[in-house]
């Protein structure tokens, strides 16, 4: 079963990273881009069955930093 | 007074060398090298430091790959009996992704790596660590580091203040930290982490610019507080 986890930092804990990025993206001139924020993707491939409460413990323990970071799980066909 | 010290060395720590010999300058005992794959750490230490470096090449975040190695576990269960624990710059990182320091430490605001000597003004003098310093004192102590920008949520902030456990500010305008915060103790003052490196400020320099002694001053503390014990 292949898992995608989406980390994202939190809304307010500013973002040195998607701000850097914001300036490059006006640099290149491109307009209208109001705010960027970078987050990351982990793929996972788990055993067929793994249960969403195993996948949210190894966000919690491992993938993010629930201090900073919020996690969305997606499984395939879900 | 004799100091049994250990450092841990994790695959990427850079700055475990420079521990080990600050701990030795100042105590005149060699410090136990402690390998990070170990399950178990030396019996009676006195302190236990956790070196600053790229621990696991900085992977998934600072400090997170490092906080989930076999020794980290006995580094917690020996803080939570009280063994006094110093965690500097990924250190400190590594504290806090094992919970046991509060809050995270981000990139720099300003996105680059950060390498000089900063001044910081001492805010706590009650904890091991700090108790030989004056209140308000300044000190300069380097900093080498790019995950450095402190964050914890105001609550926690307000809390951390409220409880004296905010051990050193910057002084100047560093990286972004939340209200300047430099290093952090834990609740019962005996885990302490922080971005600068006292072990690179050990002797008077030749040339002023180049450090400086002050970084010695916190492991004297130390030892006077074991002496006093």
């Amino acid at each position: 079963m292949n898992v995608r986890v989406l980390v994202r930092l939190k809304p307010g804990v500013l973002d040195p990273q998607g701000r850097a990025v914001h300036h490059a993206l006006e640099g290149l001139g491109f307009e209208g881009v109001a705010d960027v924020r970078v987050g990351r993707l982990i793929e996972l491939e788990v055993a067929e069955g793994t249960d969403h409460a195993a996948l949210t413990e190894m966000c919690e323990k491992l993938l993010a930093n629930t201090v900073i970071e919020d996690f969305t799980i997606e499984t395939e066909g879900a | 007074m004799a100091l049994r010290a250990a450092v841990i060395t994790f695959p990427g720590s850079n700055c475990d060398r420079d521990m080990a010999s600050a701990l030795e300058a100042v105590s005149g005992q060699p410090a136990i090298r402690v390998w990070h794959g170990d399950a178990d750490l030396p019996s009676g230490l006195d302190l236990i430091a956790l070196p600053g470096g790229f621990s696991y090449g900085d992977y998934l975040r600072s400090g997170a790959m490092a906080a989930q190695s076999p020794i980290m576990r006995a580094v917690i269960a020996a803080a939570q009996r009280g063994v006094p624990v110093l965690g500097v710059c990924n250190g400190f990182q590594v504290l806090t992704e094992a919970r046991l320091l509060p809050g995270a430490l981000m990139r720099n605001a300003g996105q680059r790596f950060i390498c000089r000597t900063v001044r910081l003004t001492v805010e706590n003098t009650s904890s091991p660590f700090t108790h030989g310093f004056a209140q308000g004192e300044a000190l300069r102590i380097p900093v080498a580091h790019h995950d450095g920008n402190y964050f914890a949520d105001a609550e926690t902030l307000d809390r951390l203040e409220g409880e004296g456990r905010v051990a050193f500010r910057y002084a100047e305008s560093v990286n972004g930290s939340a209200r300047d915060i430099a290093g952090v103790l834990s609740a019962n003052g005996r885990v302490l982490g922080m971005m600068p490196h006292p072990e690179r400020a050990i002797e008077p320099a030749a040339v002023p610019a180049l450090g400086g002694a002050d970084g010695r001053r916190l492991f004297e503390n130390i030892l006077a507080a074991l002496a006093s014990a």
